[in-house]
């Protein structure tokens, strides 16, 4: 199970250059996701890493091959895509054998290995029956299956789950999750669906305009977002970014907003030194409000609500705040009990909010 | 939606059917302007059918009856001697072996022709579209040229260029012609219809096999079904009607049917033997009209399949 390295990648299309001096390298066993949203450059990597496109400049390694000049077939990859690019006149099983065919294996070992991977993702009825007869949740499968058969250590996935509906979605995500964790092998995934994302990866790399903006696991993307574009991306509904000012006195540091309000920031892990009177972005997640007045606060937005929206086990809030809407993550109960115009007061867990130099955009 | 009772469904039914909107049909009323429209095309069709109608009769006549000039007339006496004569012993210049001849010749041609063109065109066109080739926009732009050069300018040129592969006068002559002049069209054709399969579809293959012909046979041939069936009556019809390179190419040896029936009809002696005649352009009209009775339903499914991906 070998480890995956893109070294200064650059890919142009023409005179576009969507790829720039990328480096990033994942360890063997890890569930890489690239995330980011349309025309991020995150498909054109995969392909890169599958031999589909040309590297314009940079090195990639598969272990300790450098793969950057071989052929798609020889690079020991599998991949499954979007569309799940069955072969409609062949049987599922003729697809299956077909993902074998660069490899020159016997014929025994061929027919044990389908018989394994049809086994595995609970095909085997449908061994017989052409892509057309099957439904989508199935021809995901068999995609799936064409890409084992060939028994590699790198398996690549383009956007699998955006064309199933969402149970199914939520069904072979923890299906493709579950392979994972079976198989030890390593994966990149590419999707833009946040969920995805944080359910399946051991570690996420955040791609915006061909530049990776974070690389870190789930928890560190979420919780520790290195820029404005990743908290803003992550998370849903979406991080509430507002200006703010620092201002520092003794023993206290405050974030005050232009309405007056001033967030205690006391606590905040600064990168560097802050300084008094510094322009600042304040991301303040959803769920880290509370209706309820705790002692641990360390602001307190006394806010006329918007409209509140139950979806089943969560509710949302929306409040104006400075002219702009403020998010927040409720119970539903307490979702149910808010009427628009009235004013609520709501306060800010301590130690949660994230702050960001407003002139960079990076974390502070 | 399940737990709805037989009788409940039944009542959701037959509110749906008295809810639909009503739209009274209109009854079909004969106007003047439909029967005018009735005569035009009637008119229309006997100006069509009438020629087809005398060579047919003709052909069964005898020549007995055929002097007598009732040209609409049917056969007093229906033989099938002009039929066998224009087949069997029918004279063309001073060959008297009929269109038979001319008929194994055609044969001959059609089939080199249609191997040497479709697979020429069908691996060009696969190249072209699914893989990445150099300068293959400079070269489709140079096909599409070329199918439109008409084949008069080129006449002289293709003649020294077959003498000097010695080929000129036979029928591997005829059908290299053949084959090279459609070329350009049938590329574009394949090249079109393989651009719509799904690069997706040609990703994964690059993938799992990478092989050029592997991918070919086993994957693109087996999904161009439809568009074969259109080339091959296209090209079974072009060059089975074709008179011009035939009668160019062939020589004396390798005459196709249509150049054999020219030569047969045009004589300069002796009268002219009508009900020979007909039969002969009959039976040269047959093969190509019974290509498409057993493929033209293939033929609009094909049409259509290639418009719209399917």
């Amino acid at each position: 199970m070998p480890r995956v390295s893109f070294e200064h990648i650059t890919k142009n299309y023409g005179l576009m250059k969507v790829l720039d001096d990328l480096n990033l390298s994942i360890d063997d066993g890890d569930f890489l996701v690239l995330l980011g949203p349309s025309g991020c450059g995150k498909t054109t990597l995969l392909n890169l890493l599958a031999g589909l496109l040309d590297v314009t400049d940079g090195r990639i390694m598969i272990g300790e091959r450098d793969v950057t000049d071989l052929d798609p077939k020889d690079r020991g990859l599998a991949m499954v895509f979007q569309s799940y690019a069955l072969y409609p006149t062949k049987t599922v099983h003729g697809n299956l054998k077909f993902g074998l065919s660069a490899s020159k294996l016997p014929r025994e070992e061929i027919e044990k290995r389908i018989a394994w991977a049809a086994k595995l993702l609970q095909i085997e009825p449908l061994l017989n029956r052409k892509p057309g007869q099957l439904s989508g949740g199935q021809r995901q499968r068999v995609a799936i299956g064409r890409a084992l058969v060939k028994n590699v250590g790198v398996f690549l996935f383009d956007e699998p789950l955006s064309n199933l509906d969402a149970k199914l979605r939520t069904e072979m995500r923890l299906e493709i999750k579950k392979l994972h964790d079976q198989l030890k092998s390593t994966i990149v995934y590419v999707t833009h669906d946040q969920i995805e994302a944080m359910t399946m990866a051991t570690k996420i790399a955040v791609m915006n305009g061909g530049v990776i903006q974070q690389f870190g696991t789930p928890d560190e993307i979420y919780e520790r977002p290195a820029n404005l574009f990743v908290a803003g991306f992550i998370g849903s509904p979406a991080m509430n970014l507002r200006p703010a000012k620092l201002a520092l006195a003794a023993g206290k540091t405050e974030a005050v907003f232009a309405s007056g309000v001033r967030l205690d920031v006391s606590d905040y892990p600064f990168l560097a030194p802050p300084q008094d009177g510094a322009e600042i972005i304040a991301g303040l997640r959803p769920e880290h409000f509370t209706l309820a007045a705790d002692s641990a606060t360390a602001a307190t937005f006394t806010v006329p609500v918007q409209y509140a929206e139950r979806t089943g086990p969560d509710a949302s809030a929306y409040f104006t705040f400075e002219d702009d809407v403020l998010a927040l993550r409720v119970d539903p109960d307490a979702a149910a009990r808010l009427t628009p115009g009235q004013s609520v007061s709501v306060s800010y867990l301590k130690g949660k909010a994230n702050l960001f130099d407003a002139r960079t955009g990076q974390r502070m | 939606m399940t737990d709805l009772t037989a009788s409940q469904k039944a009542l959701g039914a037959e509110i749906a059917v008295h809810s639909a909107p009503y739209f009274p049909r209109r009854k079909k009323v004969i106007t003047g302007r439909s029967i005018a429209v009735l005569v035009f095309l009637a008119i229309c069709a006997l100006f069509f059918c009438i020629p087809l109608y005398v060579v047919i009769v003709t052909s069964f006549k005898t020549m007995d009856q055929i002097r007598e000039g009732a040209m609409f007339a049917l056969p007093n006496i229906w033989t099938l001697e002009a039929w066998d004569h224009a087949w069997n012993s029918a004279c063309s210049g001073t060959r008297c072996e009929g269109l038979k001849v001319g008929f194994w010749n055609s044969v001959a041609i059609l089939i080199p022709s249609l191997i040497l063109s479709i697979g020429l065109s069908i691996v060009t066109g696969y190249a072209l579209a699914l893989w990445n080739v150099k300068w293959a926009g400079t070269f489709l732009f140079i096909l599409f040229i070329c199918a439109f050069v008409p084949f008069q300018i080129i006449m002289f040129p293709l003649i020294s260029m077959t003498a000097t592969l010695k080929v000129y006068g036979s029928i591997w002559g005829v059908a290299l012609i053949h084959a090279v002049l459609a070329m350009p069209v049938l590329t574009l054709i394949f090249r079109n219809y393989y651009k719509d399969i799904p690069q997706e579809i040609m990703s994964a293959a690059i993938m799992d096999s990478g092989s050029f012909w592997k991918i070919f046979f086993e994957i693109i041939l087996p999904m161009s079904g439809n568009i074969l069936i259109v080339v091959l009556i296209l090209q079974i019809t072009s060059v089975w009607n074709d008179y011009l390179i035939g009668v160019t190419f062939g020589g004396m040896g390798a005459q196709p049917m249509t150049v054999n029936l020219a030569n047969l009809i045009t004589i300069s002696t002796g009268t002219v033997r009508y009900n020979d005649n007909m039969a002969a352009a009959l039976l040269t009209a047959i093969p190509p009209l019974v290509i498409y009775f057993i493929v033209g339903k293939l033929f609009v499914q094909g049409i259509t399949a290639g418009a719209i991906k399917g």
